[in-house]
């Protein structure tokens, strides 16, 4: 069957299962357009390509399959980059198609030329420019091989428009074999045994778990070893979810701003049992005084990521949910066994910690608080809802004060930090599941990065909540600067926001707002009844800060718990 | 310290500038750089030179592997190889003095590829240190330009290349990455 190549991408993409793309039309990418108009590919057309990488990612993220957005060459490509970027920071799976200007015309400064591959070399796991069309659909197959397997990430694929218009037989490859590329899945068994053995001689161990659990869907094997080895577990912000925080063994979030109790256990650990996790330095702090006297296990799908920051001493590199299993098999067929004495002597000590220390806010009756708005939608949703933050102090509140009981239910820019990035993730998720409740938690700064959304939200009915903890500051901007700068806001106060509520409405959404504490659970309960698009603006104190804090290049012993000025005696609170 | 760093690689376009584009990127140094076509046309080796502690260079290895066209990626370093580099020197030679140039070369083995009455272009090969002695030894009668091509190495005795890419990626990975087993 001759196609042409924008009929094969179509064709392709379908063979792959996708059912949905996100993307925004221009100049070379028209004949793809022309055969989406009358396709069974659904496509969303958003309103910035920015969007369209970001709702791909969020698809990606909510659904574990392959997100997929399309845009045109130049200013189409160029505009994915950031998008691209926090993917490949994440290790999120994305197929990112661009259009290009017809092949003789490369290089030559041409219209709405850009050197896409070129620019996003360093953030993508692979990228191809197709020369000839005889080799689209087959690059295609990889593309999504590559994306999806091993350590996902974003694959680029670069399509000059005589490629989109000349034909070809159109053959789709069942198998894809690539020669240089073959992920280890399974891990090594003499590894394992190692590890198991360290684990049950620990007397104090951790289980520190990252995205990697959530990207092999691990998460039931790792409530059974936790549960088998009496182990507590931490999560990184990538990892929220993949373990459920209603356990009484679960240590909640760790690092720069982890809860007392979690960084101190993690001072105090003699094992970190490290699972699809990077030890990045927002958990490490201070590198040369991370967990000090602990030994390190490291089950990881990339064998890049061992030993890059912190030496460990048991690497395994495999998929999460076949290591873990396979650990547990060995644990099982161990004569030794964990001291139980010893770990409950351990988890006790832990709840002791959580009680001196826990996640707090100063509650207020007259300003609500933004902590409090994320607690309110924890338990008003009861874990069900799929949330996503943008970047900053509400991203931080939400790690902290929503309760995750499940995996892919938090979708959140964590390597890159990207701002704007949780509006139109929530596209791509309401998207993926539209009976679901999905949820951006976003600051006022973060939410105009990508505002221009609301059309997408509105013309496909997808009823997205943004909650906005509105205090008029770039909050985490200001909190350093509240801290670290002697109160000197340099650029990081808001003025000439909009209103949200007739911002909302002005698009043809919701707009609601809540000023008092009281106001906020019936807003919220009014928010998530109506099953449209809703803007919810809540005024929240300008002055909160997000604590613990680990200051930039300090040992995560050193938290400050609370504002220097104001409480003298809290202080850093060091672990002894 | 340095390592030698032998690279097989897919033959494709933009292979080199991801292998270089990752250098540059995490901040490590490129001493020296080459790189050509194998006995299998689809596959080219690159030869690099890097400066950098064990700790780095480990990263390096493991972060080209990561690589998709990367096939495979051996430190020579240590090991036994052959290393070879290839200089064109173009070298003053008034009247007088060219029958001493021509000495020069003549223990160098090197060869005269072109004349003019003022001057030699002379065409060496060897490992670094001969090839850094030949300059030296010029170096007084005035050197007008030189072209210095990178470092080529290949390990002795058995044979690595055309045999290697049908070994699995787990032998090589486990070989190569150096996990304390």
């Amino acid at each position: 069957m001759r196609l042409s190549g924008a009929q094969i991408i179509v064709e392709s993409l379908l063979r792959e299962g996708v059912e949905v793309i996100f993307g925004f039309p221009g100049g070379v990418i028209l004949p793809i357009y022309d055969v989406l108009y009358d396709s069974p590919l659904k496509h969303i057309l958003v309103r910035h390509e920015q969007a369209a990488a970001h709702a791909a990612d969020g698809y990606a993220r909510a659904t574990g399959k392959v997100g997929v957005c399309l845009v045109t060459s130049g200013p189409g490509a160029t505009n994915v980059v950031t998008g691209v970027a926090t993917a490949y920071m994440d290790s999120i799976p994305v197929v990112i198609i661009t259009g290009q200007v017809p092949t003789p015309m490369i290089g030559n400064d041409s219209f709405q030329e850009a050197d896409i591959v070129g620019i996003t070399r360093p953030c993508t796991k692979h990228s191809y420019l197709v020369k000839e069309v005889k080799d689209l659909a087959s690059t295609l197959r990889e593309a999504f091989h590559i994306a999806s397997t091993g350590r996902p990430g974003p694959v680029l694929v670069d399509v000059p428009k005589d490629v989109i218009l000349s034909d070809a037989t159109f053959h789709y490859p069942e198998k894809v074999y690539i020669r240089s590329y073959n992920p280890t899945y399974n891990g090594h068994p003499g590894q394992i045994l190692k590890a198991a053995r360290a684990v049950v001689k620990a007397k104090r161990p951790i289980i520190y778990v990252g995205g990697g659990v959530i990207h092999a869907g691990a998460s039931e094997e790792l409530l059974r070893l936790a549960n088998l080895v009496h182990a507590p577990v931490t999560t990184t912000l990538m990892g929220l979810g993949a373990f459920p925080q209603d356990s009484p063994l679960s240590l909640g979030m760790l690092g720069m701003h982890g809860a007392w109790y979690t960084n101190t256990a993690v001072s105090s650990t003699d094992l970190i049992l490290a699972v699809g996790a990077r030890f990045d330095d927002r958990v490490t702090g201070k590198v040369e005084e991370f967990a000090p006297g602990a030994s390190i296990v490291h089950i990881d799908i990339d064998p890049a990521a061992i030993s890059k920051n912190v030496r460990v001493d048991i690497p395994v590199v495999g998929d999460a949910k076949k290591v873990l299993s396979q650990l547990i098999e060995a644990l099982e067929a161990l004569p030794e066994r964990p001291n139980l004495k010893e770990r409950r002597q351990w988890l006790k000590q832990i709840q002791e910690w959580k009680r001196m220390h826990p996640l707090t806010y100063e509650q207020s009756g007259r300003v609500i608080k933004p902590q409090f708005v994320v607690e309110e939608i924890s338990r008003l949703t009861k874990g069900d809802a799929i949330i996503t933050t943008e970047v900053g102090q509400s991203q931080m509140w939400t790690a902290q004060f929503y309760q995750f009981l499940r995996p892919r239910s938090f979708l959140s820019s964590g390597g890159l930090g990207t701002m704007g990035y949780g509006f139109p993730a929530a596209v791509g998720a309401q998207v993926a599941f539209p009976g679901r409740l999905v949820i951006d938690i976003a600051g006022d700064g973060s939410f105009q990065m990508n505002l221009q959304e609301l059309a997408t939200v509105v013309q496909y009915g997808l009823p997205v909540k943004v909650a906005i903890l509105n205090n008029r500051y770039l909050g985490m901007i200001r909190q350093w600067q509240e801290l670290f700068f002697g109160r000197r806001y340099s650029h990081s106060e808001l003025v000439g926001t909009p209103d949200f509520v007739r911002l909302a409405e002005a698009y043809g959404a919701v707009g609601l707002r809540a000023t008092t504490p009281e106001e906020v659970r019936p807003v919220l309960k009014k928010a998530f009844s109506i099953p449209k698009p809703v803007i919810i603006d809540f005024r929240v104190d300008p002055e909160e800060c997000v604590f613990p804090m680990v200051p930039a290049g300090a040992s995560i012993k050193d938290m400050l718990l609370g504002k220097p000025a104001k409480e003298p005696r809290r202080l850093l609170r060091s672990v002894k | 310290m340095r390592h030698t760093i032998s690279i097989l690689v897919e033959n494709r376009f933009g292979v080199l500038s991801r292998v270089s584009g990752l250098f540059s990127g995490r901040g490590f140094n490129i001493e020296s750089l080459s790189v050509g076509e194998t006995q299998e046309p689809s596959i080219s080796r690159m030869t690099i030179v890097v400066q950098g502690d064990d700790l780095i260079v480990e990263q390096i290895k493991k972060q080209l592997n990561k690589l998709i066209d990367v096939i495979k990626v051996i430190d020579l370093t240590g090991e036994e190889f052959v290393e070879r580099e290839l200089i064109l020197v173009k070298v003053n030679a008034e009247p007088g003095v060219r029958a001493e140039v021509l000495r020069i070369a003549d223990i160098f083995r090197a060869k005269v590829v072109d004349v003019t009455p003022k001057s030699y272009t002379l065409e060496c090969t060897g490992d670094e240190s001969k090839v850094n002695a030949f300059l030296e030894l010029l170096k007084p009668y005035g050197i007008q330009e030189v072209a210095r091509t990178g470092k080529v190495a290949i390990a002795r005795g058995r044979k690595v290349g055309a045999k290697a890419e049908k070994e699995p990626m787990k032998k090589l990975t486990g070989k190569v990455v150096g996990f304390r087993e």
